[in-house]
């Protein structure tokens, strides 16, 4: 291990790599990414694996297209040999309420004028894309064919081997046991297995930043909550679009190795960092999904598991640095889309950290804006 | 060896990708799981997790304790959704 870094990466996941690739690319020496697992093993590794660009918030629909778009082009930008097994099946989004018609005509007017081509479309329009869903009690649909999948471990993977033949080092399970701060100056991270000096850290550990964060002293409205979500066996290919209900609370997408993987929310969820499977889990979801997508009654459930959501009070991720404390920098609370922002977050995060004018202004999501009342609500999470 | 050795039957995994990627310097079972899907189809690694474990610490030099062996997750087999959700397996 060595024992010191121009900066010190908290998170093997998706965030922490991203910037760890971008920063090298742009020039940056002597990087150091820890995790406490392995690659991918937290909230990156246990997602949904869903790449959307419907969103209600100008600020989610411009992160999400820039992310998309590298997505796109994600395999040759990282020269990655594998396939980051990307499909752009697009999104269905249910609407089951007045309220819910309305809001999905506000958000496809926002995201049209974003240059986001996503459309309502009518029952009958909907049925023409998948003929076997069960339509009782939906009113209208939003769809955005761009929308879809990308596989966690291999786009993370991807970043992971283009960032080591940067010169980037990873330590995996190598937990972060405290940072030294001197004069309102990051000092050193001490972890499990040394202490590394460095005067800057990037705070990408998920359900874990708020931990990390305190251990500045710096106290981050970040709430964890444990999601569930199972798979099937592999079928042959029927369902191209993902499902997804925020009213009905469920999300189903049939990825491209012909699995099923779906999920939802429970409500009003405890802060946890738990991450066991329930039987209550399996048995809801599998009652929403045969409901809402019949042939999947006789498809067989192989594997559930668990994941953190990172939650902010307005469902938008932190990015930037903290006021007073030197060389801290924050990539976190995404709120359950950390995966689908991932790519668009490492190239901010990497501007940002190396003094540059973020692509996208960034400004707006710093930590600071939660003491200020200028939250951002994002009306459209599962 | 000639030809092809099957480490997974589910995913169709061989001997020789496993091979592969331990050359590439992947030697945590974990991400080699991940990675190929070995020990993630039907069989939920029933026959291949172990043979996968052996692969890997007689090429790294590790011994099977040294490695991190991932978890079994629910459910012990394969269930129809139909059967998850209340109704009957063998119903038709």
């Amino acid at each position: 291990m060595k024992n010191s870094a121009e900066i010190v990466i908290i998170g093997g996941g998706i965030s922490g790599l991203a910037t760890a690739y971008n920063l090298a690319a742009r020039g940056m020496k002597d990087i150091i990414v820890v995790e406490r697992g392995y690659i991918a093993s937290g909230s990156t590794g246990r997602c949904g694996a869903g790449i959307r660009q419907q969103w209600g918030t100008e600020m989610n629909c411009r992160l999400s297209k820039a992310s998309c778009e590298i997505l796109e082009n994600l395999e040759e930008i990282l020269d990655y040999k594998r396939s980051i097994e990307f499909k752009q099946g697009g999104y269905l989004l249910f609407a089951t309420t007045e309220k819910e018609v309305e809001q999905f005509k506000k958000n496809v007017a926002l995201q049209n004028s974003l240059g986001i081509n996503s459309k309502i479309l009518s029952i009958e329009e909907a049925l023409e894309i998948v003929p076997d869903m069960n339509t009782e009690g939906v009113m209208s649909f939003a769809f955005h064919q761009k929308d879809g999948h990308a596989n966690p471990f291999q786009t993370t993977f991807a970043y992971a081997e283009a960032a080591k033949r940067l010169g980037v080092e990873i330590y995996t399970y190598t937990t972060v046991r405290g940072i030294e701060v001197k004069n309102d100056r990051i000092e050193s991270v001490i972890t499990d297995k040394g202490e590394i000096k460095t005067h800057r850290v990037l705070n990408a550990a998920g359900g874990f930043a708020k931990d990390i964060g305190r251990m500045v002293g710096v106290e981050l409205p970040l709430k964890p909550e444990r999601h569930e979500i199972l798979v099937t066996e592999p079928v042959e290919t029927i369902l191209g679009p993902m499902l997804m209900s925020f009213s009905w609370n469920f999300y189903i997408q049939q990825e491209p190795n012909g699995t099923f993987i779906m999920g939802y929310g429970e409500q009003d969820n405890p802060e946890s960092q738990g991450v066991n499977s329930s039987w209550h889990f399996a048995q809801e979801m599998a009652r929403k999904a045969i409901r809402i997508y019949p042939p999947l009654s006789k498809v067989r459930v192989v594997r559930q598991w668990a994941g953190l959501y990172t939650m902010t009070p307005d469902s938008q991720p932190i990015y930037g640095s903290v006021p007073g404390l030197d060389g801290f920098y924050i990539a976190a609370g995404f709120s359950g889309h950390g995966f689908m922002f991932g790519p668009i977050t490492g190239v901010l995060m990497a501007e940002y950290i190396l003094g540059e004018e973020p692509e996208i202004p960034i400004d707006m999501l710093d930590a600071g804006r939660f003491e200020r009342g200028e939250l951002i609500y994002e009306p459209s999470v599962v | 060896m000639e030809g092809k050795t099957i480490v997974c039957r589910c995913e169709d995994i061989t001997l020789e990708e496993i091979e592969e990627l331990i050359d590439l310097g992947y030697d945590d079972l974990e991400e080699i799981k991940r990675l190929t899907r070995c020990s993630m189809g039907p069989c939920q690694g029933r026959t291949c997790r172990n043979l996968l474990a052996q692969v890997v610490a007689s090429k790294t030099g590790k011994s099977i304790d040294e490695l991190h062996i991932p978890t079994y997750r629910p459910p012990a087999k394969n269930i129809k959704m139909t059967a998850l959700a209340g109704g009957d397996e063998d119903e038709e």
